[in-house]
């Protein structure tokens, strides 16, 4: 067979991680109906979407649009099912648009490892989530984060929710100078405000900047996410799976992810189009043991940068004059059909069909 | 070979300060100083390209990775949030964020309080923050003379002197945040460009450590 080069890059993308993650054992999972829209506001606070598109089904039932699919799957794991699962999609979700005024459908592909969670499933994910971003593009780069060291350190403060809440903002936004500001004004003590700022601040290869992290250490949750994080580094590495970046802005806003968490970028996307972690938590809340992590690569971001230079709409382009020479035509299409070539045929001149090769019926002549 | 940067940085006063700044540490680029018509200035040696938009708009630009890094007033970023990093203050373009208006104005009136404003977003927090009901009118300039004419009670507005306000017999009655400018960087840029980025962002700050 021929490439299929005529397709987006969206759809060669969504083919070449489905076969990716087949090899690794992940089963694909189909969401063949709709979830009642009930299913989704009971678990809002695990949705990155707000706003959901709902409509009634004929019975009147309000349903919903699938704003996420992680919910689902988690869901679809039977009460005694062998563990782990390894599940894999290609869906399309439907969310709110940047300004919020119109929904837009968002092509998705991604895999979730549900079970016990040790350090072979972190980097078994880990890497598929680095092989993924290879695939899409000889050059990305992966930011490795994990919840407990913000978290470790917020606890630490001592100030209320919706304080912390702005200390994070202030993390999120690498706002250094802001961050010290608020640190003060609670009476946050200067060596945990001065702590908090170089997390914010930190980025770079995790080999590189581990030591920076150990000393960053202040009670037991940010010791457990450091040796985590440097078990995972390490064992990364020793597999040659490619380097990632630490980076502790990455933060969860949702009570989503308790773990490791991670993002993937390729230059000239302003967004990430690669984004996961682990959530163990929306297990617990849906009475399931283990745990589960897994991402989500936001194929539809790729359109952005084009359709790949080396596009063929089809191999042959097949021309006919009349209709007497269209049974001839038909004749040859299903001949190239039938030898793996893709086949356009047309009447005369055939408008902007880019062909690899234009052949005629009757004074057959390539150009 | 390094990469390019682009500078967003916003037409005006604070604009050519911010250009100065740039300058002092570095990144200079002599054409953004001869009067033209051009839109984009480039310095091919110091692979530093800047271009001036709307105040208002730097950070769409960044946001959207059509420029690595700019210049923006925090006005700007309460406003619009956008998905940025906002790497160092400048304490340049120093202003406070005000509720002004007659004096007298904030006292309740057993009803919601008229808010007239180009900065919606702001002056909501501002007052759901102290569970004050208000009905914000949102205007695109010339804010002063809403009150004047009874189109709103008070405004929240840039105050930079205060002389327009007293000009027009309206009065500051309460701070909502002080501004100035800051350097904002994309998300996307500051990784793959990290080096660059960073090194711009120490020597701003060393900058503005000075001051």
């Amino acid at each position: 067979m021929n490439a299929p080069a005529a397709r987006k890059r969206s759809e060669l993308a969504i083919l070449e991680l489905r076969a990716l993650y087949e090899q690794y054992g992940y089963r694909e999972f189909r969401m063949s109906r709709f979830e009642e829209y009930d299913f989704y506001a009971e678990y809002r606070s695990f949705l990155q979407a707000e706003n959901i598109l709902t409509f009634h089904d004929p019975s009147g039932k309000l349903l919903a649009l699938k704003p996420d699919i992680t919910l689902s799957i988690v869901r679809s794991v039977k009460e005694g099912a062998s563990l782990p699962q390894r599940l894999c999609y290609s869906e399309t979700v439907y969310r709110a648009a940047g300004d919020a005024r119109s929904f837009r459908e968002i092509p998705q592909v991604g895999l979730e490892y549900i079970g016990e969670i040790g350090l072979y499933a972190m980097c078994e994910v880990l890497s598929l989530a680095l092989d993924s971003l290879a695939a899409l593009s000889p050059d990305f780069i992966m930011d490795v984060s994990h919840v407990g060291l913000a978290g470790g350190l917020l606890a630490e403060t001592g100030l209320t929710a919706s304080e912390q809440a702005k200390l994070s903002a202030c993390i999120r936004a690498k706002n250094a100078h802001e961050l010290a500001a608020l640190c003060a004004a609670n009476g946050v003590h200067a060596a945990l405000a001065e702590k908090l700022a170089q997390l914010s601040g930190l980025y770079g290869p995790s080999h590189a900047m581990l030591p920076a992290v150990r000393a960053l250490d202040v009670n037991e949750v940010t010791h457990a996410a450091i040796e985590e994080l440097s078990a995972l580094c390490s064992a990364l590495s020793h597999a040659g799976c490619g380097s990632v970046n630490l980076d502790f802005s990455l933060l969860s806003d949702l009570s989503y992810y308790n773990g490791v968490i991670f993002q993937g970028f390729l230059p000239k996307l302003p967004a990430c189009v690669l984004s996961g972690g682990r959530y163990d938590s929306l297990l617990q809340r849906m009475h399931k043991p283990g745990g589960a992590i897994g991402f989500a690569v936001n194929v539809g971001l790729l359109d952005a940068l084009g359709t790949p230079p080396e596009a063929y709409d089809a191999d042959v382009l097949l021309l006919y004059g009349t209709d007497p020479e269209a049974p001839e035509a038909l004749r040859r299409a299903r001949e190239l059909a039938g030898a793996g070539k893709r086949v356009s045929v047309h009447k005369a001149e055939g408008g902007a069909v880019r062909a690899r090769e234009t052949l005629r019926i009757g004074a057959e002549k390539s150009r | 070979m390094q990469d390019w940067i682009s500078v967003a940085l916003p037409k005006g006063r604070l604009g050519e300060k911010a250009y100065d700044l740039f300058e002092r540490i570095g990144f200079g680029c002599p054409a953004i100083r001869e009067d033209s018509r051009k839109l984009i200035f480039e310095n091919a040696e110091a692979r530093v390209r800047y271009f001036w938009a709307k105040p208002s708009d730097v950070a769409i630009y960044v946001e959207r990775g059509a420029a690595d890094v700019g210049i923006a007033g925090k006005d700007i970023l309460l406003e619009y949030a956008p998905e940025v990093y906002e790497l160092s203050d400048l304490r340049m373009g120093k202003c406070r964020m005000m509720v002004a208006g007659c004096p007298g104005a904030l006292r309740e009136a057993g009803r919601a309080l008229r808010v007239a404003t180009k900065f919606p977003h702001i002056a909501s927090a501002y007052f759901a923050a102290q569970s004050r009901d208000i009905d914000i009118i949102q205007l695109n300039g010339s804010i002063e003379i809403a009150p004047l004419l009874g189109l709103s009670d008070v405004i929240v507005d840039i105050v930079e002197t205060g002389t327009t306000l007293r000009e027009n017999g309206l009065v500051p009655l309460e701070e909502v945040v002080p501004i100035s400018a800051r350097f904002v960087a994309n998300k996307v840029s500051y990784k793959f460009k990290n080096a660059r980025v960073r090194e711009m962002q120490e020597r701003l700050g060393a900058l503005t450590a000075l001051k």
